[in-house]
């Protein structure tokens, strides 16, 4: 499904993934970690298409394609999705008219007919149950005076809503309680299928008692240093990330 | 050559086969001002002498007057002799479908979800549509009659109704006010003309989608609306299809007049065309709008959404006369490409307990010039006033400018003046979280603008503001790259 062959990025002339090394098949859920500074969330960003970091080597194929000539939206739309740290407020723009933009724009590329109003809020109370989300906050504006559980709680049904092939969750755990965390996780697994895939980043062990990796891979200083199964993250926890520096 | 005569030749036949063109509307005077054109565009239009009079004493303060150079505006100057004062309206159709109208103009229209009908009237096709809307205009215009409502060209008034012409007409914008409103005062062509009789709610908005006769009142358009006691009325000003005009020159006076516990809504769409890409051509507007809430607790209200012209020069304004009174100014300004907008309010208040709004959203894209310009003016006899301006402008890049120039002038202890600005870039984050749910990202940054703007939009009625929202996205296309 995803796979990363050699990958080195730079933002502003300053190297911070040194030949990535990623195979992420179906049905397989990829747990990445690492210190702070690692280039966790700069793999992502670049997965997903921001502007601003420059692929200097190395090449990433996507459901058989050249993942990195698309444009972030049409890489959205081919199923790939980002769980964002820090989800951006976006003033006046309802989350209702925002969501429905986004699955429409997911439905047209998919050849589907557009929903209209009714058939999309029946969709809507659907999935919001899956992660318990109110519907009040549907009616705010996007991401506006949400907290920190409320904005995760919402990327993961904005994930339930566009069933996504490829979820990428960037520090989903960080900033919640532990019951926000059991919601989120719940969210996720709920969402698993033999064909879709999940990489996980995360900080720290906690998210992956919850979500448990097929693959825990531990990133370092821009490079995968080790790789091995879900006892991995135990193992790291117990020992500390001086253990792999 | 020849090409070029056969197609002049099936235009003009066009013209004629449909009989638009009289022989009065042929009819051009030569190029140039003095007072023996203002005299034959009086006397072509058959005014009362009071008429003459008013276009007189304007030309000749005019005379007298230099443009004004305040504005933050680049202006190339203009040569008033090179303008012709009296031309006819022009000649409709051009074309005798829509195949031939220009294919981009086409595209924006289905943008704006403009119906197929009101698409050709708008470019300029021969259409059955013509009788459609004649009668539309007819049952639109018996209701209105019933209720005892005054809704016609200015032309029209002035012959009709001539002693409210005479005592209403420069009343809020008096006949030497500034320059372009005493240009207007001197040459204007035609324009509307609205009154509402005491106690009187007008049932329906009063648009200019029904003014049909008005349409093409060109460059020097004159406007008036007066409500008389306890009258109610909501007024419509112009289009969001893009209008294409070979005049560049727009000086335009909207006055409205407010009576007791009277209340006027006025919206305005401008979508002039701004120019192209590099800044040429383009409408020079240059509008003069002001109501006067002369009764107890009368209301005014202004919402614009500004998105075309190369140079928009506008302030619509309240002069706060009545105690209790309420002057709102509901703005929004984009600017892209070479576009420049000097634009604002003055609330100018002089009865007792008199309120104020004022709402401003520039937004600057290209290499344009946004600036808000604003007097909130409280004189000391205006005890107990309040004020209150929200000045934001949004910056799409690195290249376009946003300004505001406050004036603010308190004259007494008890009246309460408020003003807040913010200033942003809009966020490359915003869009890129757009783009990773699917939405690329003009349409990002139009849900993002309409966001931003809609505080404004939420005040204009209901299928203007679906209309601008949509105006909005689409001035900004390709805006940031």
């Amino acid at each position: 499904m995803l796979s990363i062959k050699n990958l080195y990025v730079s933002v502003e002339g300053m190297e911070i993934l040194k030949g990535i090394n990623l195979e992420v098949k179906p049905g397989e859920v990829h747990a990445i970690m690492g210190p702070n500074g690692s280039g966790k969330s700069t793999l992502a960003n670049v997965l997903a298409g921001k502007e601003d970091y420059e692929i200097t080597e190395g090449e990433v194929t996507y459901l058989e394609e050249d993942l990195l000539d698309k444009a972030p939206e049409d890489r959205a739309k081919d199923g790939l999705f980002l769980s964002f740290q820090y989800p951006v407020e976006i003033p006046g723009v309802p989350m209702v008219n925002f969501l429905k933009a986004s699955v429409n724009e997911h439905r047209k590329h998919q050849g589907l007919k557009e929903l209209n109003a009714g058939e999309f809020l029946k969709l809507m109370r659907e999935k919001m149950d899956l992660v318990d989300m109110h519907a009040k906050l549907t009616n705010r504006s996007v991401n506006e005076g949400f907290s920190g559980g409320e904005k995760k709680k919402n990327e993961i049904f904005q994930m339930a809503l566009l069933a996504p092939k490829l979820a990428i969750l960037d520090e989903t755990d960080s900033g919640l309680d532990i019951d926000a965390l059991k919601t989120v996780a719940y969210g996720v697994n709920a969402l698993k299928t033999s064909e879709n895939a999940t990489i996980v980043i995360t900080h720290y062990q906690r998210l992956l008692e919850y979500i448990v990796p097929d693959y825990v891979h531990i990133l370092n200083r821009g490079k995968i240093v080790k790789t091995a199964g879900k006892e991995l993250a135990l193992e790291l926890e117990e020992k500390g990330y001086d253990w792999v520096k | 050559m020849e090409e070029q005569d056969k197609i002049l030749n099936d235009v003009t036949q066009g013209e004629y086969k449909y009989g638009f063109v009289t022989e009065i509307e042929t009819e051009i005077i030569d190029k140039g001002l003095n007072e023996d054109v203002i005299r034959i565009i009086s006397a072509k239009k058959e005014e009362p002498e009071f008429m003459l009079e008013f276009r007189l004493e304007a030309f000749r303060k005019w005379q007298k007057m230099k443009m004004p150079n305040w504005a933050y505006l680049k202006i190339p100057p203009i040569d008033f002799q090179e303008i012709s004062y009296y031309a006819a309206p022009k000649k409709q159709p051009k074309y005798e479908s829509l195949d031939e109208v220009d294919p981009e103009l086409l595209e924006t229209f289905n943008k704006l979800g403009i119906p197929l009908e009101e698409q050709k009237q708008l470019a300029g096709v021969a259409v059955d549509a013509v009788i459609d809307s004649v009668s539309v205009k007819t049952t639109f215009k018996e209701t209105l009659a019933e209720k005892g409502i005054i809704f016609c060209s200015f032309s029209e008034a002035v012959q009709e109704h001539p002693d409210l012409v005479k005592k209403y007409l420069g009343q809020a914008v008096p006949v030497a006010d500034n320059f372009f409103a005493t240009l207007n005062s001197a040459v204007f062509s035609d324009g509307s003309f609205c009154y509402i009789p005491k106690g009187v709610r007008c049932p329906m908005e009063l648009s200019t989608y029904f003014r049909i006769n008005a349409a093409n009142t060109g460059q020097f358009e004159r406007t008036l609306i007066v409500a008389d006691d306890d009258s109610y009325v909501s007024y419509l000003e112009g289009c969001t299809a893009p209008m294409r005009d070979e005049n560049q020159l727009h000086a335009a006076v909207v006055e409205i007049i407010a009576l007791e516990r009277a209340e006027v809504k006025y919206s305005t769409v401008q979508n002039w065309y701004p120019g192209d890409k590099n800044g040429v051509g383009g409408i020079y507007n240059f509008v003069t709008k002001r109501g006067v809430c002369r009764g107890e607790s009368s209301k005014i209200s202004w919402t614009q959404v500004e998105t075309g012209s190369a140079i928009t020069w506008k302030y619509p304004s309240c002069i706060l006369m009545g105690d209790n009174s309420v002057g709102e100014f509901n703005s929004v300004a984009v600017t892209n490409n070479h576009q420049q907008a000097d634009t604002g309010s003055k609330m100018i208040h002089i009865g007792k307990n008199s309120k104020s709004t004022i709402i401003s959203k520039g937004i600057s894209a290209g290499k344009s010039e946004n600036s808000y310009r604003g007097l909130v003016k409280i004189l000391p006899n205006a005890k107990n006033s309040r004020n209150f301006s929200q000045c934001d402008s949004l910056l799409l890049n690195d290249t376009c400018g946003a300004h505001t120039f406050p004036y603010i002038e308190v004259g007494n202890k008890s009246s309460v003046v408020e003003h807040e600005a913010t200033t942003s870039k809009i966020g490359e984050d915003q869009i890129f979280y757009c783009n990773q749910r699917g939405i690329d990202t003009e349409m990002a940054i139009g849900m993002i603008v309409n966001g931003y703007a809609k505080e404004v939009l939420n005040k204009l009625p209901m299928e203007f503001a679906v209309e601008a929202q949509k105006l909005l996205q689409i001035s900004l296309e390709g805006s940031v790259g």
